[in-house]
């Protein structure tokens, strides 16, 4: 391979690294709402189009850096989040009726209210958030004088990346280390067990709702400095989050990382070699093959390794 | 009496035109009719057999592309569309059945709604083939008047009904709804869930190839973002069957008035035609939390609450 083809393939997995980063934080909200309440958030990508939207009203009317908006538009996704469980999901869920799938129709209904009244408020336009670093890259050779290939990355992407990678870290510690992180663990494990250990596991499904929609609104708002924002675009958002978890394996955190990272690969290599226009379909190629070949997901490779031995 | 019902319905149908009713009439009432042969087809899938898909759109563009396609590069008329679409769309279901049919639940939902944006991509993108975003123009109209297209799907839409009545009444019906009620016992019971789901979705999909090669013909313009669309097709299609009532006859043809009334209603009123999702979304949500199961299957329970709105 010349080097040229070797700085675009290297250029490429990078670039897709970063972008697989924005794609796993929005597969693990994905992933831990279906882990905890074993249902699925069709509505998932629209929730992220709300945050993006904050960001952009934050940023056009009071000049908020879209990073920044973050801290308001978390929150505000975490309430919204929990009015939707509280008042729609979970009167669904003791409804008798012929179609156990009501609840994710349901969601569906809900996406389409979000991405409609967005419509209303914001016009279908496209719309950016023209903040100077946006168009600025840094380069390798700023770094490394002497580096034999040279590669050009967006700052928007990196910082986008780092602070992903931060609130992934941050959650692992929720997670991992405090009650309620243990609580929810446990009601996404066994249900009946959490409840009999004293964990009210009502309360869990309602805070993992709106934990899983803080996530994938921040998402947004890491999203936004490098995208640019319509109302209809939560759908597309959606199906991402769901080919990541099913590539990940359902309901884990980790395999979300994993399955957001391998996606962002995928999709920018076949953008660079295949054509634009064609990424999508490379995102459901992936789909398609993690079903037919590894249909427990990537982590559950590893466990069966385990078990193994 | 009750076995006469749809053929009394289809003859009251049928003579509607007769009446003189305007062209827009006509146009609303094809509608219907269309939105209830695509109804009664995810019925079959859905409502029966509780494979609930998101991706029925799917279907309905390759029906209407391959009427397209043999009128825009074979030069024959787009009506051929009929017969050939159902031997391509059966291709396609198979196809897709293999991928998808071994997803359960909301998971075979998603893998569905997967596929339909697959297909659309792939017709934005294929322009050789599909003209890509342009789309496909139908020049010759076969007929001016609106009268013949209404009987062309009214008769398919009766073929269906019959079609899914007599696969609900069989033995294949039983199946269906056995696989719907709890897949691992029908399995277990010796039921091939594998291949009545395949039948299921094939029966399905065929339909709704046919009210795809239908419109391609009676609207004379298809491209990938109309006949692939996610909400204006695949979650109307669910729609339908939900606000007229899951796993009944009548339920897709109730719920494809309500639906196409709705919608024509909320474009008449000025200011609100771009806000017809959120009208439709939260019709989905009041119907799936007071209604699960429709207007026709939960109509007892409608009718007592009507009742007792107007006592007190």
């Amino acid at each position: 391979m010349t080097s040229a083809g070797l700085e675009v393939l290297l250029q490429t997995l990078i670039s897709g690294l970063l972008l697989g980063g924005l794609y796993a934080l929005i597969g693990i909200g994905m992933t831990l709402i279906m882990g905890v309440m074993k249902i699925i958030n069709l509505a998932h990508g629209e929730l992220m189009m709300v945050g993006m939207y904050i960001a952009y009203v934050l940023f056009s009317s009071f000049h908020i850096d879209p990073y920044l908006s973050i801290l308001i538009a978390a929150p505000v996704l975490f309430f919204l989040g929990i009015f939707i469980q509280k008042y729609l999901i979970n009167p669904v869920l003791k409804v008798e009726a012929i179609i156990p799938e009501n609840q994710v129709i349901l969601t569906v209904g809900i996406g389409m209210v979000l991405a409609n009244i967005a419509t209303i408020i914001f016009s279908s336009d496209y719309k950016t958030t023209p903040v100077e670093y946006a168009t600025k890259a840094w380069y390798l050779s700023d770094i490394w004088k002497t580096s034999p290939i040279e590669l050009s990355l967006s700052m928007a992407w990196s910082v986008s990346f780092c602070v992903a990678l931060l609130i992934t870290a941050c959650l692992w510690f929720f997670l991992a280390k405090t009650d309620m992180g243990k609580s929810i663990r446990a009601t996404a494990q066994d249900k009946e067990a959490a409840q009999l250990m004293g964990v009210n596991v009502e309360r869990m499904r309602v805070f993992t709702f709106g934990l899983g929609s803080a996530l994938v609104g921040s998402a947004g708002c890491l999203f936004i400095p490098i995208y640019y924002l319509y109302p209809d675009l939560g759908g597309q958002f959606t199906l991402i989050a769901f080919v990541i978890t099913i590539l990940g394996g359902l309901g884990s955190t980790v395999g979300a990382i994993v399955g957001g990272l391998i996606l962002g690969v995928f999709e920018s290599l076949t953008s660079t070699y295949v054509g634009m226009g064609w990424a999508p379909v490379g995102r459901f190629v992936i789909f398609v093959a993690a079903l037919i070949f590894v249909p427990g997901g990537i982590m559950s490779l590893f466990k069966k390794k385990r078990l193994g031995k | 009496m009750k076995k006469a019902l749809p053929l009394i319905v289809a003859g009251l149908l049928a003579i509607l035109p007769l009446l003189g009713l305007s062209s827009y009439w006509m146009h609303i009432l094809i509608l219907v009719i269309m939105w209830s042969v695509i109804g009664m087809a995810w019925n079959l899938l859905g409502g029966y057999c509780g494979q609930v898909s998101f991706g029925h759109a799917a279907f309905f563009g390759v029906g209407a592309y391959t009427a397209g396609i043999l009128y825009n590069k074979l030069g024959i008329s787009g009506w051929w569309g009929l017969p050939i679409s159902i031997f391509v769309v059966t291709i396609f279901a198979l196809v897709i059945g293999y991928i998808c049919l071994r997803l359960k639940g909301p998971f075979f939902a998603l893998g569905t709604l997967a596929m339909g944006v697959i297909l659309r991509v792939m017709a934005e993108n294929l322009t050789t083939i599909t003209e890509g975003d342009l789309g496909i123009m139908i020049r010759e109209r076969t007929w001016i008047e609106k009268t013949w297209y209404f009987y062309v799907i009214l008769v398919i839409a009766l073929l269906s009904f019959f079609l899914v009545k007599k696969v609900i009444e069989s033995k294949l019906g039983y199946y269906f709804v056995a696989i719907r009620e709890d897949q691992d016992a029908a399995e277990s019971l010796g039921i091939n869930t594998t291949l009545y789901k395949t039948i299921a979705l094939s029966l399905s999909a065929v339909i709704t190839g046919l009210a795809g090669a239908f419109y391609t013909n009676y609207m004379g313009y298809i491209d990938p973002k109309i006949v692939f669309a996610l909400h204006d097709i695949s979650i109307v299609t669910i729609m339908v069957v939900m606000v007229g009532g899951v796993a009944t006859y009548w339920g897709p043809f109730v719920g494809a008035i309500i639906m196409v009334f709705l919608a024509e209603i909320i474009r008449t009123i000025p200011k609100l035609g771009a806000a017809h999702h959120t009208f439709f979304g939260i019709l989905l949500i009041v119907i799936i939390i007071f209604l699960p199961n429709g207007v026709v299957g939960d109509w007892p329970k409608l009718k007592r609450f009507l009742r007792i709105g107007r006592a007190g």
